[in-house]
This record gives structure tokens, sequence and C-alpha cells, in this order.
């Protein structure tokens, strides 16, 4: 098999890996987990273009991989703020049970 | 497909899952670092050296032990006694398999399935002057932007998780 195909194949399931960890699991860190999972998938897809794409000199996959593990880790420290306070407000952090907008 | 390819890609798929299906979520977490780990292995191998160091400073350094202290605050380490997956987990795991069929479908079939690997990229034309060369001409906008993003999102984070005043 052709390496880019196999590193693809790799990021593909780990990105279904996360998918179904965020569709299923009820504790909002784990979705939060999840969604991590899915963003190192996309990360790797970069790497591996980047590797075997036309032109590496250019660099160009990597820093787009530096910038988005910087807003990762971002988007991690809110959302890990967002659940301390969910928290402190529902005493749960189960998905299920903050549906107070729920319609 | 060498085999250290297979090592790594192996680690990293079971180390995700366990860290999708484990009741205990300390556990959860730690498996988390392990995917992590594997995956700057990957990068490490593809040839992007400063980006897996990075991946390991940020994710396995940061993230997961972020993560960690989210779990102690919400008490939520010692698995409740209710169930573990939401009422409707099996159309999750059945939206995720079809996601992966395509996706699967797609890769195989594409073009780039068929086009012959090319030559071994020298890793040391990436190296970390290179990438701070790029990041003070090409991207300094960027990196900026960037800069402000993660001031704005720390003091949003404290402010998030503040206690609340007690109202009189």
């Amino acid at each position: 098999m052709n390496p880019l195909t196999s590193y693809l194949l790799l990021s593909a399931l780990l990105f279904s890996i996360g998918l179904a960890g965020a569709l299923t699991r009820r504790n909002a860190i784990l979705v939060l987990i999840g969604i991590e999972l899915m963003l190192n998938a996309a990360n790797l897809n970069f790497i591996a273009f980047w590797r075997y794409g036309p032109n590496p000199e250019a660099l160009t996959g990597v820093t787009f991989v530096l910038f988005a593990i910087a807003i990762a880790a971002a988007e991690a420290a809110v959302g890990l703020a967002l659940i301390i306070s969910i928290y402190r407000h529902y005493k749960t952090t189960n998905v299920d049970d903050v549906s107070t907008l729920k319609g | 497909m060498s085999a250290s390819f297979a090592i790594l890609a192996a680690l990293v798929v079971v180390s995700a899952i366990a860290a999708m299906t484990l009741r205990n979520l300390v556990h959860c977490a730690l498996c988390l670092a392990v995917t992590f780990i594997g995956l700057a292995g990957t990068y490490l191998q593809l040839g992007a050296q400063f980006v897996g160091l990075a991946q390991v400073l940020v994710y396995v350094g940061a993230v997961a032990i972020l993560i960690v202290f989210a779990i102690l605050l919400t008490r939520s380490g010692e698995p409740g006694p209710g169930r573990q997956f939401s009422a409707t987990a099996l159309m999750g795991v059945g939206i995720a398999l079809a996601v992966f069929a395509v996706l699967g479908k797609v890769i195989t079939s594409s073009a780039v399935a068929k086009r012959p690997a090319p030559p071994m990229f020298d890793g040391s034309k990436a190296t970390v002057a290179k990438f701070g060369e790029r990041l003070m001409t090409d991207y300094i906008l960027p990196l900026e932007v960037l800069a402000l993003l993660l001031t704005a999102a720390m003091i949003g984070a404290v402010i998030i998780a503040l206690r609340e005043k007690e109202t009189k």
C-alpha cells in the first residue's frame, strides 16, 4: 500500500473513533476528548500531505499544524473552564442532564 | 508499510479506543496521553521533528494534564452508577462507522493512492531555524493574531471558571 494512503486511513480511523466517542459518551469531558482526537486526526492529515506532497520545502503543512495545535490548546482551556462552570451550576457533567434550553 | 508505522498505528488506534470506552475517566485521560505520544511518534517518522516535539509539549504536557485537573475538579473520576453511554449510542456508532466507510472509500479510490511515493524528503531541511524564519516573515500576521487569541482565551477561561460571587 502507498504510504500516504496508510497514513490517511489511520487518520480517518482516528477521526471516526473521536466522532463515535463525542456522539456516544454522556460525560462532557469525554466529549471534549473526542473532539481533541478529531483535531489530531486533521493534524495527521496535514503532516502526511506535507511529507508526500509535491513541494515539502515550503513548510506550509507543518506551519498550519503549529497554528492548529495552538488553537486546539486555547479551545481545550475554554472548553474545560465551561465544563467546570457547568459543574458548579448543575452539580453534574452529564450532557444529558444539562437540558434547560431543550424545547 | 514499515513495521514502525504498524506499531505506532496500533498504539494510536488501541489507546484511542480505550480512551473513548473505559469507565474510569482518569484512565481515559491517561490513554489519551498515550494516543498523543503515538501521534508525536508518527510526526517524527514523517520528518516533522519540531511539530512532533510541540505535540509532546502541548498535548501530553498541557492538555492531558488540564483534562486530569478538570476530572478532579468535577469529581467525575469515579464512574457513577448510571450508564456511561447516551441513549442514542447505537446511532452515534453507526454514524461514525458510516463516516469511516465514506472516508476509506474516497481515500482508497482517489488518484492520490495510485501516485508513486516521492523520494525521501530530507528532514534536515525542516529545521527550527527555517520555521522561525517563516514565522517571522511570511506568517508574522497570523502569529500575532494567534498570540492575541491565546491571551483572550486565557483571560476568558479564567473569567468563566471564576467562582460566582455570593448574591446577598
